[in-house]
């Protein structure tokens, strides 16, 4: 099967790299696979789950915002911050989980400490449920 | 001329200085290495995304982003990252000379400029003087990891975007070097010569090219700050090494010339005593 080559690059370094067959990233506008010989393309993407597909198995890549750029012959995503699922540390997310929701449950609607918090919130849960599908 | 003690207590704290100056040669060496090996893993994520911006910002002339379009300059932000501690020759008198003049040459009052500072350093300085920080980061970790900076990045960029500041400068030490590490400035906003040398591609967009740079351009702006750190941690560990390797040199010429008196010291002592007691044997006699 025809492949593409992949990378997901953080500011501090490249967090994975491979060939595969489709990757499906989550885009703001919703969800898109990326087969090899994809039209070059930019888009953003929303909080979470890439998928990696690569011979009959599935590698999960949680990133945090950023956007995927794709190219004939290489996709990119680049992003503020990314895990492979067996690299998330699955206790520091549950931690950073309650902590959100501790001050979501604080603060009152429309502050932008609630936006952060929210933010924060969803990232934790990203990190938490890809870890999860790793297992 | 001095005593024999005197020397003699000389002799022994220098030598405890030049091993204390010594130790942090070596730990800062040590550290550059990292430091380097950071800012080396961060080039492919620069690399990859100024390549994005530029061909999104050449491919589409017609998209006007207020992050790249300059407008008249009424309050103007200096980022000036330094370091927390001294004990590194003129890293940080260097950059702060230069943010200095600049400031003074270009503005007439504090309410023209504004100054992010990253380091104690700079903080202190800038705030000794009334001068106008605004925002202030201290305690920056020796590898830094995106996250310690992404907070008082989009803050300073957050601050553009709402028009408090409508150019933004990057005053940090760039490191060429073990030896050498230049200040440099870098207009960080807006975003006016993005260059890049491989080819551009003409890309789809999904859904629309200004709701792209509405995402790429914070943070390609961010990423220039952080990357600028990583630099000038890097310059900074390379200074602190300088610094304290020529503060080891010196410490060992002072203790061989002190030496050197010593032992002529001692053998004046020695002569004397000889000859009082020849004298003394002479007079019995």
């Amino acid at each position: 099967m025809k492949t593409i080559k992949v990378s997901v690059v953080t500011p501090d370094g490249p967090v994975y790299e491979s060939d595969v067959e489709m990757v499906i990233a989550r885009t703001q506008s919703g969800e898109l696979g990326i087969l090899p010989g994809h039209i070059p393309m930019v888009a953003p993407l929303q909080i979470g789950a890439v998928r990696l597909n690569k011979e009959g198995k599935t590698d999960f890549v949680a990133v945090s915002g950023g956007f995927v750029e794709v190219r004939s012959e290489q996709v990119t995503i680049l992003a503020q911050s990314a895990e492979e699922a067996d690299e998330i540390d699955i206790e520091r997310a549950i931690r950073a989980k309650e902590r959100a929701e501790q001050r979501l449950h604080e603060q009152k609607r429309e502050n932008i400490d609630f936006k952060r918090a929210e933010l924060a919130l969803q990232r934790a849960v990203n990190r938490i449920t890809v870890s999860e599908k790793h297992l | 001329m001095a005593s024999l003690r005197d020397i003699k207590n000389r002799i022994t704290s220098t030598k405890k200085t030049s091993q204390i100056t010594n130790a942090m040669q070596m730990v800062s060496a040590a550290k550059m290495n990292r430091a380097e090996a950071n800012a080396k893993s961060f080039v492919p994520y620069m690399e990859k995304i100024q390549e994005v911006t530029a061909s999104i910002a050449a491919g589409s002339k017609d998209v006007g982003h207020p992050m790249l379009t300059s407008r008249p300059v009424k309050k103007t932000g200096y980022i000036v990252i330094t370091s927390d501690r001294g004990l590194c020759g003129g890293y940080n008198s260097n950059i702060l000379r230069a943010v200095y003049q600049t400031i003074e040459k270009r503005h007439k009052s504090s309410e023209e400029y504004a100054i992010i500072a990253i380091g104690r350093k700079g903080r202190d300085f800038f705030k000794k003087r009334n001068m106008n920080v605004i925002l202030d980061i201290v305690g920056v970790a020796d590898q830094p990891a995106f996250a310690e900076i992404k907070d008082i990045a989009s803050k300073a960029v957050g601050m553009y975007s709402d028009e408090t500041f409508d150019e933004v400068h990057l005053y940090y030490s760039h490191y060429v070097s073990a030896i050498q590490q230049d200040v440099t400035v870098k207009k960080l906003l807006p975003l006016t010569d993005i260059s890049t040398s491989s080819k551009l591609t003409s890309y789809e967009f999904e859904p629309s090219a200004e709701d792209i740079l509405e995402v790429l351009l914070p943070q390609y702006a961010e990423s220039l700050i952080y990357g600028a750190l990583l630099d000038s941690k890097a310059s900074e560990h390379a200074a602190v090494m300088t610094a304290m390797k020529s503060a080891t040199d010196n410490a060992t010429d002072l203790i061989n010339s002190l030496s050197l008196s010593y032992n002529r010291a001692r053998q004046a002592a020695i002569t004397q005593e000889i000859t009082e007691i020849v004298g003394g044997a002479a007079a019995l006699e």
